[in-house]
Formats: structure tokens, sequence, C-alpha cells
């Protein structure tokens, strides 16, 4: 098993040890914005657990996906604010 | 979509202490434990992270003999829906499982209760458990400046853990008076354990400030958080800081449990001496029954697991332990009652539904959480209410009800079920 | 609790009830509205709110392209609340039959002056990408239109109130009398009129009014925008409405302003329960997927119920109750009753006050339902 994964975040590489979740990747890299609201207001995790769907950010195309419930593999392509 | 049927003897929603301590009980008694989580490990909020490299000896110890134990575990799996009696929907990542059982066990713990207050939606405004677990799973928090508040026991393991990862603890800020701490400390001493564990705590924590009668009232920034105002004997003082790390308290998690159509009692699934429900062959433990703690979700734990599997007599012989761990519960709960003051915090355009985006303002002119949904779509976002029914119930006294599938948001094609061979696109906009 | 004599009191706060009291009040008569739960929390609540021109039947189409008129008229004064939105349906064809049913309702909607477009295949591709391919193709009608009926209904409860209409919230009725009703509490409120807009709860105060609940389940998808452009209805939704017994499913898609999806529909017949029926949402689901593949990747928040006040003529009852003229019907709408709240409600108060009716009231009067029964 690696020490380390990378992924990609709002197209810049991000390092992180093995088994990191995504929201830790995206707020390593500096990003504190997450998403917009419906009224367009910055967001960024709340809860930290899966249940406030704050942190939800794009992964390989897909989107609404809960950051701090998902682990960061090689290669993810992570994407805020879409 | 995929799916996969897994055939359960007695199945356990929740893979944190009390799921696993229920989960070793039944295995250890003979019978066959399958545990589901949501999370991709074992440890659920409390324990996240300590499954490999654990700080408390009691994690350690749990840990240890779930290793050795033979108990089938099926991680990042949502339970969403009941179709029939003895059958529950999971969803995974790329597949949904139907689970049944002979025996269900809910250990489906608590969240943090977040309170609206003028600034809390900006980036880096975090849950107490919520930045902890952030950085149990990655964050660097090093150098980091991080304000502590709101209530409860949390705050100071929380303070402890970020201060151990590098963090700087500018101040925890508890709601709670003064006096109600100290009755708190002297309870303590009738448990012994509690008493230890909360020395050391205080030891690691020496030097950073601890106020009382404290509370946040205003996040401030741009587009992330820059400084909070604190509020303390009717004096406001703001302090720069990088994160704020808050909670009031916790809250069970009942949505399972209700939409099984379990009885639920002043906010927390009822049980019997042997925690089972109201509804046959589902029994319930841990921070679901109500908050009240480790030790208390550990024994109601196995208490369940041990009934659950049969073993009425050594169920019952766990039963004077519980008794004294219920009596810290209530200790607990007296300590860390919400103030009053905490329902002036929001103002009128403060957001209380972070999901739809509502305002105090227009949840003010509704007269309960029903005609709020309808009238405003407060509650009505994926959140299913988790965040800001809990605000709610304590701002406006609302009973937040009405539960149905899916209790958690999944795919159409999992409630779906068995569609059709063809091959999932992505959507095209 | 006291009241003074009204001129018209209205039983139900749901989207007709409300239209309804809007309209009364515009006509100068004194008006009172009892709503026993929540504004617009029936049946108004649980539908899609669809603006729709139908074709099913001439009174249907006048009933329908009146209202819709109506709604067009009104929308500049909407508030944002309401999510306006002149999104356009598209009838979809899947097969050679449902395109000739496309090709007659295009004459039938041109003769009568409603702007419609007949799509090819490729052209329904174009309009919606997230079709499955293989489909023939489809009607357009861009002048149709999504609102949040909840809303609405708030909105003309609001108009009425300032108006000068008494609302009274959280009573219910208990009997309607000549000369009034009677609320759960014993307080008898006296009108020259009463108007029982209660949906699917009409019959529990006016027996023989033979309304009948058709139960229905939605569910509603997390914010996708531009996934789906137009209400997207099923060629075969038309089939599944004519049955009257048998439970049906048919796919219906709703765009919202929010970019979430309402996916519908589900028909049954003598279910009383509200808890969602697993069988039939999986059917009505996996409808919905065969039509638009993607959307079972979609993350869904809810599923709920509700129950549409069904006649056998698959026509509302407005007008003159057949026993007591002091008593007058406005409830059975089946799934139109977001469209045609407002058409009602001009159609009602013109018998009451004995103007001339815009269109024939002759096929929604209630009179006519003794003659049938539900098949």
């Amino acid at each position: 098993m690696p020490e380390e994964v990378v992924v990609v975040v709002d197209g810049v590489l991000v390092t992180m040890p093995a088994g990191s979740m995504v929201s830790a990747a995206i707020m390593n890299a500096g990003i504190s914005s997450f998403r917009k609201s419906v009224m367009g207001q910055a967001r960024g995790p709340l809860c930290g657990m899966g249940i406030c769907f704050e942190c939800r950010v794009t992964i390989d195309l897909q989107s609404h996906c809960r950051s701090c419930q998902t682990v960061c593999q090689n290669g993810m392509d992570i994407r805020t604010c879409e | 979509m995929n799916s996969q049927r897994y055939e359960c003897d007695v199945l356990i929603v929740g893979a944190g202490p009390a799921g696993l301590a229920a989960a070793y009980r039944v295995f250890e008694s003979g019978r066959e434990a399958t545990v589901v989580d949501d999370n991709p490990h074992a440890g659920g909020q409390i324990w996240r992270g300590e499954k490999e490299k654990s700080a408390s000896t009691s994690a350690r110890a749990w840990f240890e003999r779930i290793r050795n134990s033979k108990i089938r575990f099926i991680n990042g799996a949502r339970v969403f829906q009941q179709p029939h009696e003895r059958v529950l929907l999971a969803e995974l990542d790329t597949e949904f499982c139907e689970l049944t059982y002979e025996k269900l066990i809910l250990a489906t713990g608590a969240r943090e209760r977040f309170l609206p207050f003028p600034g809390w939606t900006l980036p880096n405004v975090m849950g107490a458990g919520g930045l902890q677990a952030l950085v149990k799973t990655g964050l660097s928090i090093k150098g980091k400046r991080v304000v502590v508040a709101g209530s409860g026991p949390l705050l100071l393991a929380v303070a402890d853990n970020l201060k151990r990862k590098g963090a700087a603890i500018l101040a925890i800020a508890e709601q709670a008076p003064r006096g109600s701490l100290m009755r708190f400390g002297f309870g303590l001493i009738s448990q012994s354990g509690k008493a230890s564990q909360a020395y050391d705590l205080k030891r690691r924590l020496r030097g950073v400030k601890y106020l009382t009668g404290c509370w946040p009232v205003a996040a401030h920034g741009t587009d992330k958080l820059e400084r909070i105002t604190l509020r303390q004997n009717s004096r406001d003082w703001d302090i720069e800081c990088d994160y704020l790390a808050y909670g009031f308290h916790l809250v069970p998690n009942l949505e399972l449990a209700e939409l099984l159509g379990c009885k639920i009692d002043r906010g927390a699934v009822s049980v019997n001496e042997f925690q089972q429900t109201s509804m046959a062959n589902v029994y319930c433990a841990g921070e679901a029954t109500g908050i009240g703690g480790l030790e208390l979700s550990l024994v109601e734990g196995e208490i369940a697991g041990l009934a659950a599997a049969g073993q009425t007599a050594r169920a019952r012989g766990l039963f004077g332990f519980r008794d004294k761990q219920r009596k810290f519960a209530s200790l607990l709960n007296r300590t860390f009652e919400l103030r009053s003051e905490l329902r002036q915090l929001p103002r009128a355009d403060t957001i209380v539904c972070r999901c739809e985006d509502v305002e105090f303002e227009r949840l003010r002119q509704s007269g309960s959480w029903r005609e709020a949904k309808l009238h405003s779509r407060c509650g009505m976002g994926p959140c299913q209410g988790r965040i800001c029914g809990s605000a709610v119930e304590f701002l406006f006294g609302w009973k937040v009800e009405s539960v149905r599938p899916p209790v958690f948001p999944v795919r159409v094609g999992s409630i779906a079920g068995d569609s059709p061979k063809s091959n999932v696109q992505s959507p095209k906009s | 609790m006291s009241f003074p004599t009204f001129d018209v009191v209205i039983v139900g706060a749901g989207i007709v009830g409300s239209a309804c009291a809007a309209e009364c009040v515009r006509a100068g008569l004194k008006t009172a509205i009892v709503e026993a739960k929540i504004i617009g929390g029936g049946a108004t609540a649980a539908g899609m709110g669809h603006l729709v021109v139908m074709d099913d039947s001439e009174a249907q189409f006048a009933l329908t392209s009146y209202s819709c008129k109506l709604w067009s008229e009104l929308k500049e004064e909407l508030p944002q609340e309401i999510e306006y939105e002149a999104c356009g349906t598209i009838w979809v064809a899947a097969d050679d039959e449902e395109m000739a049913e496309v090709r007659r309702k295009e004459e039938y909607y041109r003769e009568r002056g409603v702007l419609v477009q007949v799509l090819d295949n490729k052209a329904l591709a174009e309009a919606e990408p997230n079709l499955r391919p293989g489909l023939v193709g489809g009607l357009r009608v861009p002048n149709d239109s999504v609102i949040y009926p909840p809303s609405a209904a708030k909105f003309f409860v609001n108009r009425a109130v300032s108006g000068g209409a008494t609302l009274i919230v959280g009573k219910k009725v208990s009997d309607i009398k000549k000369g009034g009703l009677h609320l759960g509490d014993g307080t008898f409120i006296s009108a020259g009129f009463v108007v029982n807009a209660a949906g699917s709860w009409s019959p529990l105060l006016t027996s023989g009014s033979d309304v009948k609940k058709r139960k229905g389940h939605l569910l509603i998808t997390d914010r996708y925008p531009g996934f789906v452009k137009h209400q997207l209805v099923e060629l075969g939704y038309l089939k599944s409405a004519h049955s009257v017994t048998d439970d049906s499913v048919a796919f219906n898609i709703q765009p919202r302003k929010t970019g979430q999806m309402l996916i519908g529909s589900s028909r049954q017949y003598g279910v009383d329960s509200t808890q969602i029926d697993t069988p039939i949402l999986k059917r009505m689901l996996n409808r919905a997927i065969e039509y638009m593949p993607a959307l079972a990747t979609l993350s869904s928040i809810r599923t709920w119920t509700g129950f549409r006040a069904a006649t056998p003529d698959k026509l509302p009852l407005i007008g003159p109750d057949a026993s007591n003229p002091h008593l007058y019907l406005a409830t059975g709408h089946e799934g139109l009753g977001i469209t045609t709240s407002v058409g009602t409600a001009k159609l009602l108060v013109d018998q009451i006050v004995g103007r001339q009716s815009a269109i024939p009231i002759e096929p929604y009067l209630p009179a006519r339902v003794t003659e049938l029964s539900h098949a």
C-alpha cells in the first residue's frame, strides 16, 4: 500500500497521506470555498461526518460528492465551486 | 446498477463504539454479526482513525478484540430504506445492497448541534467534531489559530487533539456557567475513571484559556473566517483566528429508528432494559438512546449484543455498570444545558437552513416545521433537515418530524432497485 | 369566537380554495376562508406545479387553456417564491402510434390557437439530450409553465386577506348547513354561500359529490441545472390517466427553477395510506430511467405521496350542489388543480354573482355527476 497519494484539486497537484479524505486535500491546497450556496455564498465543510452536504465538490466529473466521506485516490480530479 | 444481497443474522447499523461493542458480544456469543457503516473505516466519530493507531487504551482494547473476531464489515454503505420487514437497503459508491436480518441493532450515534449566528456560514467555521474529523483525515492544522466554542466535553477533547497536532488554541469558550462546570467536576469524582481522564485532559490543556459562560456571537471575514466575536458577561471582544471549531453538544441520529417505526421519547429512541425498541427484533444502543458518553455507549452496545444473541443472563450482569454510566449521562446533560441567550443569536438575515439559504426572519413567520418546509423550503435540501432541524427545535421549540425514505440522499437508481441492464451514462447538460 | 355574516365562506385554502377566495374578494364579496391545517398543504403541496393545456376533451381544453391565459396575465405580479418558469412541455413519443398522437394533438391545438411545434427524433434529442436514443419524436408546447404551488396558494390567500377576507387557520369544518357551517369547536359561521374546496376531503362534507382519492408519488432530486429543460411527459400518460381501476405509472419529469427535478407520476385508486408504496415507487422510477437513463445516477433527496381528488369524468365540479343551491363545489380537479385553479375561481364567482362566464360552465356543473358513476 503506497504511503502517499496524489490528487488534482482545481488543476493543482496535492500530495496526501494514503487514506486521507478529499476534503482535507482541498483545504491543504489552501482552498476554503468548496461550493457556492443557493444565493451564491462561499461554503466549506461544517460537520465533517457526511451529513451537512456543505463539502460537496465534483470528483471525476461526478457532481454532489461529499468530499469529507471520499478517500483520496491517485489521479482523482477534484473541482470546487462547479 | 449492481446490487448485492447479504443475509445477516444480527445486523448492526453503525460502527462506532456502541456498534463495535455489540458486534463483538454477538460474535462472542456464537452468533453471526454484520456491521454496516457509512464511513470507510470502523470507529464512528469518537474513534475515527483510532483503528490503526489509537491514542486511547479503551479504543485499542476494543479494536484488538474486533480484529480477533470474525465480524463482517460493510463500509461505505448508507442505509436508506426499509422495503419490507427484516430488510434494509443500503447504498455504496457504485452499487446498492439488500440486507436481510433476524435481529437488528441500531447504533446510529449522534451529531453535533449547530446554532446559527451571524457569519456562521463562512468557510472555516466548522463543527468541533467536524474540524477534528478533518484533521484526523489529513488536514494540516500545524500553526493554525483555532478558537473552540459551544458546549460540552467534546470541546476539550477536540482542543486537546488539535493542540497535539500543532494547532494554536486561542481559547475554549463554553456557554455553561462556571458553577455548573464546577458541580460537573465534583460529580466526576464519583466516577473514578472519568475524573482521572478529566484531570489528564486539563493538564494537557494547561495554558489554554478556558472561558465559561462564554459563547460566539458573530463570525467575520470576506470569503472565509478572519475573526470571531465572543461574549462573556455582556462584554464582546474579537479574536483573529483561522478556524472556529464549534458545536453545542450533541443530538441523537434518529432518522432510521423513526423510519422503522420505533417509539421516540424526549428526542431519543425508547428502549427497555435489554436495549430493545418498541419494534420487534430491533434494538438500539449508544448515543441514539440518549447522549451519555463513551462508556455508556459501550455498555449499551454490549447489552444489546448479548440480548440480541439471546444471552439475557450475561446482559443482566452489565445492568449495574450501565446504571452508573446513566448517572454520569444525567450529570452531563444537566451541566451542558443550553442557555436561553443562544436563542437570540441569529439576526433577521442570518441563514438558518444552509441547504436552501433560508433566513431566520422567514422562519419566524411560520408556525410549525411543516409550514416552514412548505413555504420557505427550510429542511428540503440534501441534509434533510439534520442541521437546520436541530437548530429550529432549540430556537422555536418546533417538533421536527415526518421521516420518509430515503432517510439519506441516494441515487435514483438505488431506490428504483433492480433497474434495467442499460449502461449508465454520465448526465449531459 | 364570533363572526359577522359573510357572503361566502370557503372551505380549504389549497390552491383552488385560495384562488376562489381572491376572486370572491375581487368581486366585492365579504369572504371568509377556513383552513384546517396549513395553507396549500394538501394536494397543492404534493403535486407538480405544471401549468398545462390539455386536450382530453373539449371541456378540459376549454378550462385549461382559459386558465393558462389567466396565469399568463398574472405572471408579472407573481412573487419570486412562486418560481414561475415558462419552460414549456414536450409530449414524448416512443413509437409510431404515439407519434400519430403527436400529429393529432398538433392539429387539435393549432386549430384552437395554441402554439405548438412537432419535433422529430433529431430535434427531440437536441431539445433534451438526456432522453434515451431511439425515441421517435414529440410535441413541444412552449407556452406551458411550471410554478411552486404552495407559494401560489399563499399568494392568493394574502391577496384575499389584503382585500378584506377573514382567514381562519387551524380549525376543521365539522359540517355544512344551510346558511353556513360549523367549525369543530362548535362555532357557527353564517354565510350566504358555502364553497367546498376541500379537495380529497370534500366528500366528508358533501355526500354524493362522488370525488374519490387518487394517490400519487413524487421524488425530488438534488440540483442538476440544465439536465432537463422542459416538462417532459410520455404519451402513455394519457393511457394511465384514463384507467379508473388499475394502479399505473407514467414518465413525467419537471425541472424546477432551483435546478432540482421532480419525477413522477403514479396513480392508485382505493388506497388510503400516505405511506410510500415501494413497488409503485420503483415502477415509477424505473419508467423514468427508461426514458432518461442518466437519472439513475442522480442524487434523490425526498419522496412523498399525495391524494388527488378525482371524478368519474375527469372534469372538476364547479358550481352549485344538486341538493343545496347555497352550497357550491370547487373540487375534483384530479391532476389539473394547479392549472385550473384560476379558471375555477372565475367560473365559480361568475355563478355566485350571476355574470357571464368566458367559457361554457355546463360540463363542470355538479348536477351532471348524479347521472354518472365511477366505471
